[in-house]
Order: C-alpha cells, then sequence, then structure tokens
C-alpha cells in the first residue's frame, strides 16, 4: 500500500465517519462540527486526484463561509430536538411519498435523458493536459471563456436571490438609536458642549 | 545513506525533519514575538515592560510558557469538554499548518504547491472555528458574544483580504509565493515591488490582517471593558497557552504574507546587495514592530464602526481596485507594472 493508498483511505473513512455522526450526533452543533470534518476530508480527496483549487475553493467556501453561517443560526436557535423529531413522526407518510415522488421524476429525466453529438470527446478532455495548463489556469479558461455567458448568468440568479433575501428581511424601525458615524465625526466642541460658568452657592 | 532518502521512509524522514525546522523557527521567533510586543508596549507607555527574568527579560515568555503549562486546567462544569478542549487546538494547530506553504528562499520552502496563497487563505479563514467553538463550549455569555463577535469580524474583512490578494495574484499570474516574489524582481531593488503599484491596497491589507487577527485596535472579540476577556473568560493553563501561542503565531503568518505579496520576500531592497533568507525575516520582524505599535497606540473601535469599515470602505475599495488592476493588466498599462506576466519578469 503507497501513502497514496493510505491517505485516500484515511479521508474516506473520515468522511464517510464524519458524514455518519451528522445525522446520528444528539446535539445540532456537534453535528455542523462534524460536518466540517466531512468537508475537510473531501478537501483531502480532490487534493489526491491532483484537483487542488477544487479542494481550496471548498474549503474556503463551505468551511470557512457557509459552514461558520450554519453554526451561527445552530448555536443561537434553542432547538428541542426530541420534540421536533416527535413532530417529525407524524409527517413521515407525506415525507416518504414526496420522497418517491422526487426519485421517480429523477429517474423519468434520466431515463430520457439524450447526448448531444460529439460528448465522448468533449467528456475526455474536459480541461487541456497538465503539462500545458494546471488546473487553475483550465477551470479559468472553461468558466470565464467557453461558458462565460452561462457563468454570469449563474452568478445573476444568485444576485436575485440574494436581493430577494435582503427585500424580505430588511425594515428600518423607528425605535432603534442608530449611529450616524459622519454626523459623529462632524461634530466639534463648539456645538457638542456648552460651558456654564457655575458660582459657588447659586447652582444652575 | 543516499539510497535511504530515496524510499518512501527516508522521504517521510526529511519531511518531518524539514517540517520540525519551520515549527522551530515559529516557535523560537514565538518567544521573542511576545517579548518584543510587550517591551515595545512598555516603551510607548514609558514603563520597562519584562527586565527581570534573564538578561533584559528575554526569558520572559519561556518562564510564562512553563508557568502556564504547569496550571491546573480549569473546565466549567456546563462546558462541553471535547469542544472546550478541541478550540484551542484547532487554533494553534490551523496557524501552524499555514506556515507550511511559506517559503523563505527561492527553494526554501516545506510544500511548494501552485495554489499556496489559497491555502494559506483557507487556513487563516478557518481559524475563527477555534474562536466559535471555544466560545460556545464555554456555556457562558460573555464568551458566547465574543464568539459572535469575532466570527462576524473575520469573515467580513476576509472578504477585503480576499479581493486584495486578487489585484496581486492578477499582476503575477500565478498562485505560488515563489511566483509572485520573483515577479518583484525587476532590477530595481525596493523600486520593483508591488507596494509601489498596489500602493493603497498596503494599508488597506494591513488593516484587514489586524481585524483578521483580532488585533487591536480591533480587538472586540475580547474587549476587556464590555466582555471581561471575551471568548477566553472561561479558559485557563495550556489552553490559555494555545489560544494565545495560535493568535501571536497568525499574527506573524500575517507578517510573512506582507512581506511575501507587496515587500519582495527575500528580495534585496537595493539591487547590489544580495538576496538572503534575512531579509525576509527583517521584514518580517518590521512589520511585527507596527502591529505592536498599533497595538500600544491606537484605541479600539466600536463594533459598528468595525463592521462599516469592513462592508462599507474596504469592500468597495477593494472591490474597484481589482476592476483596475484586471484593465490595467489586460492593457498592460503603465509599463507592464501590472501585468509582470507579459513584460517577462
Amino acid at each position: 500500500m503507497t501513502v497514496a493508498d493510505f491517505t485516500f483511505y484515511l479521508f474516506s473513512v473520515v468522511l464517510l465517519a464524519g458524514g455518519l455522526m451528522t445525522v446520528m450526533a444528539r446535539n445540532p452543533v456537534h453535528s455542523v462540527l462534524w460536518l466540517i470534518l466531512s468537508f475537510l476530508s473531501g478537501a483531502g480527496l480532490f487534493v489526491l486526484i491532483g484537483a487542488e483549487f477544487v479542494a481550496m475553493l471548498l474549503i474556503i467556501v463551505y468551511v470557512g463561509a457557509v459552514a461558520v453561517l450554519f453554526l451561527f443560526v445552530v448555536m443561537m436557535l434553542d432547538i428541542d430536538f426530541a420534540e421536533l423529531k416527535a413532530e417529525m413522526s407524524k409527517y413521515m407518510p407525506l415525507a416518504g411519498l414526496i420522497g418517491v415522488v422526487l426519485l421517480m421524476q429523477l429517474g423519468l429525466a434520466f431515463g430520457t435523458w439524450e447526448f448531444s453529438q460529439g460528448i465522448d470527446a468533449r467528456l475526455g478532455n474536459p480541461t487541456p493536459p497538465l503539462d500545458q495548463a494546471h488546473n487553475t489556469q483550465a477551470l479559468g479558461l472553461i468558466l470565464y471563456d467557453r461558458y462565460f455567458l452561462v457563468f454570469q448568468l449563474s452568478g445573476l440568479i444568485l444576485l436575485v436571490a440574494m436581493i430577494g433575501a435582503i427585500v424580505l428581511t430588511l425594515r428600518h424601525r423607528a425605535d432603534v438609536k442608530r449611529q450616524d458615524v459622519i454626523a459623529q465625526m462632524m461634530r466639534d466642541p463648539k456645538t457638542a458642549m456648552e460651558l456654564k460658568d457655575v458660582k459657588p452657592g447659586q447652582g444652575l | 545513506m543516499d539510497g535511504f532518502f530515496s524510499t518512501t521512509l527516508g522521504l517521510m524522514t526529511i519531511m518531518a525533519a524539514q517540517s520540525l525546522l519551520v515549527i522551530g523557527f515559529v516557535m523560537v521567533s514565538l518567544l521573542f514575538l511576545v517579548y518584543g510586543d510587550r517591551k515595545i508596549w512598555a516603551a510607548v507607555m514609558m514603563r520597562r515592560g519584562p527586565n527581570v527574568v534573564g538578561i533584559f527579560g528575554l526569558l520572559q515568555t519561556v518562564a510564562d510558557a512553563l508557568k502556564y503549562i504547569v496550571k491546573e486546567v480549569v473546565i466549567p462544569a456546563g462546558a462541553d469538554r471535547p469542544v472546550f478542549l478541541l478550540a484551542p487546538m484547532t487554533s494553534f494547530v490551523l496557524a501552524v499548518i499555514a506556515w507550511a506553504v511559506i517559503p523563505f528562499n527561492d527553494t526554501w520552502v516545506l510544500a511548494d504547491i501552485n495554489v499556496a496563497i489559497l491555502y494559506v487563505f483557507a487556513m487563516s479563514s478557518l481559524e475563527v472555528y477555534g474562536v466559535i467553538m471555544g466560545g460556545w463550549a464555554s456555556n457562558s455569555k460573555y464568551p458566547f458574544l465574543g464568539s459572535l463577535r469575532s466570527a462576524a469580524q473575520m469573515i467580513s474583512y476576509e472578504v477585503s483580504i480576499g479581493l486584495i490578494i486578487i489585484g496581486v495574484v492578477i499582476s503575477t499570474g500565478s498562485l505560488n509565493f515563489g511566483a509572485i516574489v520573483n515577479a518583484q524582481d525587476t532590477g530595481w531593488g525596493l523600486f520593483g515591488w508591488y507596494w509601489l503599484p498596489h500602493f493603497p491596497m498596503v494599508f488597506l491589507f494591513f488593516i484587514s490582517a489586524l481585524a483578521e487577527t483580532n488585533r487591536p485596535p480591533f480587538d472586540l472579540p475580547e474587549a476587556e471593558s464590555e466582555l471581561v476577556a471575551g471568548y477566553q473568560v472561561e479558559y485557563s493553563s495550556t489552553p490559555f497557552l494555545l489560544f494565545m501561542a495560535g493568535e501571536y503565531i497568525a499574527i506573524f503568518l500575517m507578517c510573512a504574507l506582507i512581506t511575501l505579496l507587496f515587500f519582495g520576500g527575500w528580495l534585496s531592497p537595493i539591487p547590489f546587495i544580495p538576496d538572503s533568507p534575512l531579509w525576509m525575516i527583517a521584514k518580517m520582524a518590521f512589520f511585527f514592530f507596527l502591529f505592536a505599535m498599533v497595538k500600544a497606540i491606537v484605541p479600539r473601535y466600536r463594533y459598528d464602526q468595525l463592521m462599516r469599515l469592513g462592508w462599507k470602505v474596504f469592500l468597495p475599495f477593494s472591490l474597484a481596485w481589482v476592476v483596475l488592476v484586471a484593465f490595467a493588466a489586460k492593457f498592460e498599462l503603465f509599463g507592464g507594472a501590472y501585468a509582470r506576466w507579459a513584460i517577462g519578469v
């Protein structure tokens, strides 16, 4: 067994165990931490197949940003999981039905899937070989040159989703004191304070 | 002997020895950095600072570390034990493993990978977990508030750090530190380094680095006047030592990053003086001096000011800078100062 094999099995086992514990852990914060462990081992597997750019992006985006938000939400919510599970079992038949319908839809979609002409050549060589361009470069060429329009469109969809979320949650509350930094910087002693000459025994 | 070092076991031995060398360098510098930090801080306040243990108090940090280690580890009764102990380890280990890709000379680097800068960025974005886990697992109000602040703060400033790095990467055409430093070797000495073409970004990066490492004036996660000591409140003994060591190593890493990205790494500032790793170490020490001076001089920010600075000032500015740099690189403006790959440096 070479070192690469050993690390492959190590990462795979950790990935599977992490995934399993994500589902099994009783404490939701522990679940998220196990999920992070699976992400990290996934990144390790990406490095092993030579996709180092994707591995780093997985860590930066999923572990560094998305999982932090998960953790945030889970830590702030006071969820009683036992109650939630009891509630969940009530809807089990409905959930099962929806699952079966989704599975059938996927089956229908992929059953009648047809590939375009010359797909074999394109699938065989998705990127230029490694000695011509390393995979950061190759990915950049694919995303920003060949599929530029599609990439930008998917970005637009995300933008719409973001604006939607902001519009839905943005409320200007009148009863909150806001900090106006410009006004704070513009204040000077002349307007901000007043000197009073207090005579002894008289007060103001 | 030659045969042994080409076998798998031999290669692993070499790797382990090299890793130990780097860790040793980082740990020894850590001892003197903490000492230097306190000494500079004291000098600004016209105090003496540590001066009892060893000559000039040089061994003060060693004595402190020993004291932390031999003390009892106190774990709060309501704490989540595994996560509570995992947090400081995460913080420390992540700070140390980022050094694997930092080069000190053309060939002096543990792992010369293509995506080195992304690796460092990923590791520094993971450092937030130590703080979040520590704050949550302590099961107490102040640590939790501190960790929430820290998470929001680190994520906010990572965005602008990422954009600033993209500017440098566009100019170089590579994510490798060696390539980035060699692209700054134009024969003009210190005027060829990236600080000149990327001038405003040096300041933005420095300030973002302060925020990213929870260093004053952005040390809101542990603001003692509001949160006692933030996420570290419940920590004592070795776990606390690990947190503190991790913090200082992360700061030193940021010094190394500024040096590599904007100040030419191991290149010498004057063309006829040879390049050497000593330049790199001198530059890092200088930036650590600046970090220490900022800590001594600048008062702490308010939290809303911090967020405003990150999202409303740094983010638009660094984003606009990326667009400008991309434009200047594409059309090779200013004699290719922004497109080092095009002028064959």
